[in-house]
């Protein structure tokens, strides 16, 4: 009961004037940010995330996590208009969204998939109310030992239940562990890896590196792969939407694995994008249509969106109770609780609970209003993707600078910008997982300070992991998971005796 | 270009860990000395881009990383954009944003002058009005805005 009224202090904290406009910039702002191939979730937010220093955290994050509910909504429209993603986590709902609008039937694509996105997080959102206070509650307890475990169960998932080459994974997120211990040590005080170098000191900033790789590293590819909107005009008619509504209980079975797949997966950081490619994969198999997935059928649209934005809004969960994002998005949110002077973990929901139930009733606010704003207003996104190339491109690539340069105020920061592009380019290209990396640069210094203060409490020995059943199981759960790709690649290779040598599967 | 990556991400852990050696790897009086953590996150680093470069070296594989003309659509982005960031640190960034913005349209997209010149200004003054005053955020500048008196 408590939490109840905590949410409905909570909605009461969002409509107050300022923050209600707020609400409603985020969402078009998301939205465009979701349209625009190039600018996504995690790169948008941290762009933005300068702008929010002067504002109070309540306000900002309401700010910025309507600019994340937007983007998993705009996503959806490029995909079905367009066929091409404006959000990785929308490539699957191409597969029939694009096929429907092919057939005339767009509005009814895009009825369904903003709906079910809205299913979708609207579920999320309620586990996200009732779990999120018990876990924190459960988590306060723990010490250092425990929060090393749990990070180290998080980068084990990415290891274990990561499509692809498990090697990639390990090299993304080492690669982004060593990138956190560039410059000062907070702990003795001493310089590591800056070889002399001034501009090292501070350190690599993860938002300058989500800057750089999700969004200099994304135009790169989009370019390569040769963009051209030729799409079909959408008007969005109030039938349309009566029908399909009246059409989707139907679908209840599909929406409701999908949304227990993106809840699953969005806790486990696996993320927005596996869990849509997930879900559409078990709508196929499972669906009694399934035959006829990829020739336009509404339930390969439902499928995806729902598992897409309940993952993408579950993400915040380990965020708000743990301090440990869930997405490269949530990366980013947590990234502003620091910048804005909030410690992330359990006692947040214990010393700020205005900012905590604000976020939550923000949550449910901001998908109706995002459902209600995207409804309205597709013909006019529809319209900002015929701005040429030409003009986008530069613009997109203006503003990155400008993100960059505003984190420290910092010139040398945009040509780290630029260097995180072409890495995030080449690593793409080459199906290294870029989701690791970011989560690795965000907790590098969280991680290291925990194991170090475990090894302290137990004066260097690693049997402190082993050393109450809770930990023993997170540890026990993690190694599991990281032998994983190698129990099943053993297995493979048992049933078929000369396996066919898998190159970076796509 | 898969052996390329994984090398030097190799080389990288290696260098990782001469410096963690450097600053200390083991056990101090007051517990575990600061390159302790970067140590072994660089041998796992250098372990798992090891064995990428293994299988690769094995499977020979000689798939173009890029196509030409893939490369050169990529180039024709990337080249202009580290211009513009060489220019920034010379002249800030309002006077290479405009041209930047101008120069882009004009060579890829073949606008007019006018055209590529209207916009090229118009977004560095919309965002000198949004974030030098609206925001109160200052963004670097160069010898125009001080000429103009900023």
């Amino acid at each position: 009961m408590e939490n109840l009224f905590n949410l409905l202090h909570g909605f009461s904290v969002v409509t107050s004037g300022q923050n209600l406009v707020l609400m409603f910039v985020g969402i078009l702002l998301g939205v465009l940010i979701g349209v625009l191939p190039g600018l996504g979730g995690a790169n948008g937010v941290a762009i933005l995330l300068p702008l929010t220093f002067s504002m109070p955290p309540t306000s900002a994050i309401i700010l910025l996590s309507c600019i994340y509910w937007g983007a998993l909504f705009g996503g959806a429209i490029t995909s079905i208009l367009f066929n091409i993603p404006g959000e990785p986590w929308s490539v699957a709902t191409t597969f029939d969204g694009y096929p429907m609008a092919q057939k005339g039937q767009a509005a009814r694509a895009l009825t369904a998939a903003f709906s079910s996105s809205f299913v979708g997080a609207l579920a999320a959102t309620l586990m996200i109310t009732f779990l999120a206070p018990v876990v924190a509650q459960f988590a306060i307890e723990f010490g250092p030992p425990e929060f090393f475990a749990v990070q180290l169960l998080v980068f084990a998932t990415f290891v274990g239940m990561g499509k692809g080459n498990a090697a990639k994974t390990v090299v993304s997120t080492m690669l982004g562990f060593a990138l956190a211990a560039v410059g000062l040590d907070t702990v003795s005080g001493q310089l590591r890896l800056t070889f002399g170098s001034l501009d090292l000191l501070r350190g690599f900033d993860f938002l300058v590196a989500v800057i750089g790789l999700f969004g200099i590293g994304e135009i790169l590819v989009s370019v390569e792969e040769g963009l051209a909107f030729k799409g079909i005009h959408a008007r969005i008619r109030w039938q349309v939407v009566g029908e399909t509504w009246a059409e989707l209980p139907r679908y209840w079975r599909t929406s409701l694995r999908s949304v227990l797949v993106g809840c699953w997966m969005g806790i486990t950081p696996g993320g927005a994008t596996p869990a849509s490619f997930m879900s559409y994969g078990l709508a196929k198999r499972l669906s009694k249509n399934g035959s006829r997935f990829g020739t336009g059928e509404l339930e390969g649209v439902i499928a995806p969106e729902t598992a897409a934005h309940a993952a993408g809004t579950s993400a915040l969960l380990p965020m708000l109770a743990l301090g440990i994002p869930g997405s490269p998005t949530a990366a980013v949110l947590l990234g502003g609780l620091l910048l804005w002077g909030l410690q992330p973990g359990p006692l947040l929901f214990v010393e700020q609970k205005d900012f905590v139930w604000g976020l939550i009733a923000s949550i449910y606010l901001g998908n109706i209003a995002g459902l209600v704003v995207v409804l309205t207003t597709v013909p006019w996104w529809a319209r900002v993707l015929r701005i040429p190339f030409s003009i986008i491109a530069p613009l997109i690539i203006v503003f990155c600078a400008v993100g960059a340069y505003a984190v420290h105020n910092s010139q040398m920061d945009i040509v780290v910008m630029l260097g995180f592009g072409v890495l995030g380019y080449v690593l793409k290209k080459l199906n290294y997982p870029l989701a690791p990396l970011v989560l690795a640069l965000v907790l590098g210094d969280m991680g290291e300070a925990a194991f170090r203060q475990s090894m302290l409490l137990s004066q260097g020995s690693l049997a402190i992991f082993y050393s109450n059943p809770l930990v023993g199981s997170l540890v026990t759960l993690a190694l599991l998971m990281l032998l994983w790709p190698a129990v099943s690649y053993v297995r493979d290779s048992l049933r078929r005796p000369a396996p066919a040598p898998q190159l970076g599967v796509p | 270009m898969e052996i390329a990556v994984a090398a030097g991400f190799v080389a990288l852990a290696l260098l990782v860990m001469a410096d963690s050696i450097r600053v200390g790897r083991g056990w101090g009086s007051d517990g575990p000395e600061a390159g302790f953590y970067p140590f072994y996150v660089a041998l796992a680093l250098g372990a798992a881009a090891a064995s990428i470069l293994v299988r690769h070296w094995r499977l020979a594989s000689s798939k173009h990383f890029v196509a030409p003309q893939e490369l050169r659509r990529v180039l024709s982005v990337l080249v202009p954009t580290a211009l513009y960031v060489g220019l920034l640190l010379l002249v800030g960034l309002y006077v290479s944003s405009a041209a930047f913005l101008a120069g882009f349209m004009r060579t890829q997209g073949k606008y007019s002058w006018p055209k590529a010149l209207g916009l090229g200004i118009g977004v560095p003054v919309a965002m000198f009005l949004l974030f030098e005053k609206g925001f109160g955020l200052p963004l670097p500048k160069g010898p125009l805005e001080n000429w103009l008196g900023y």
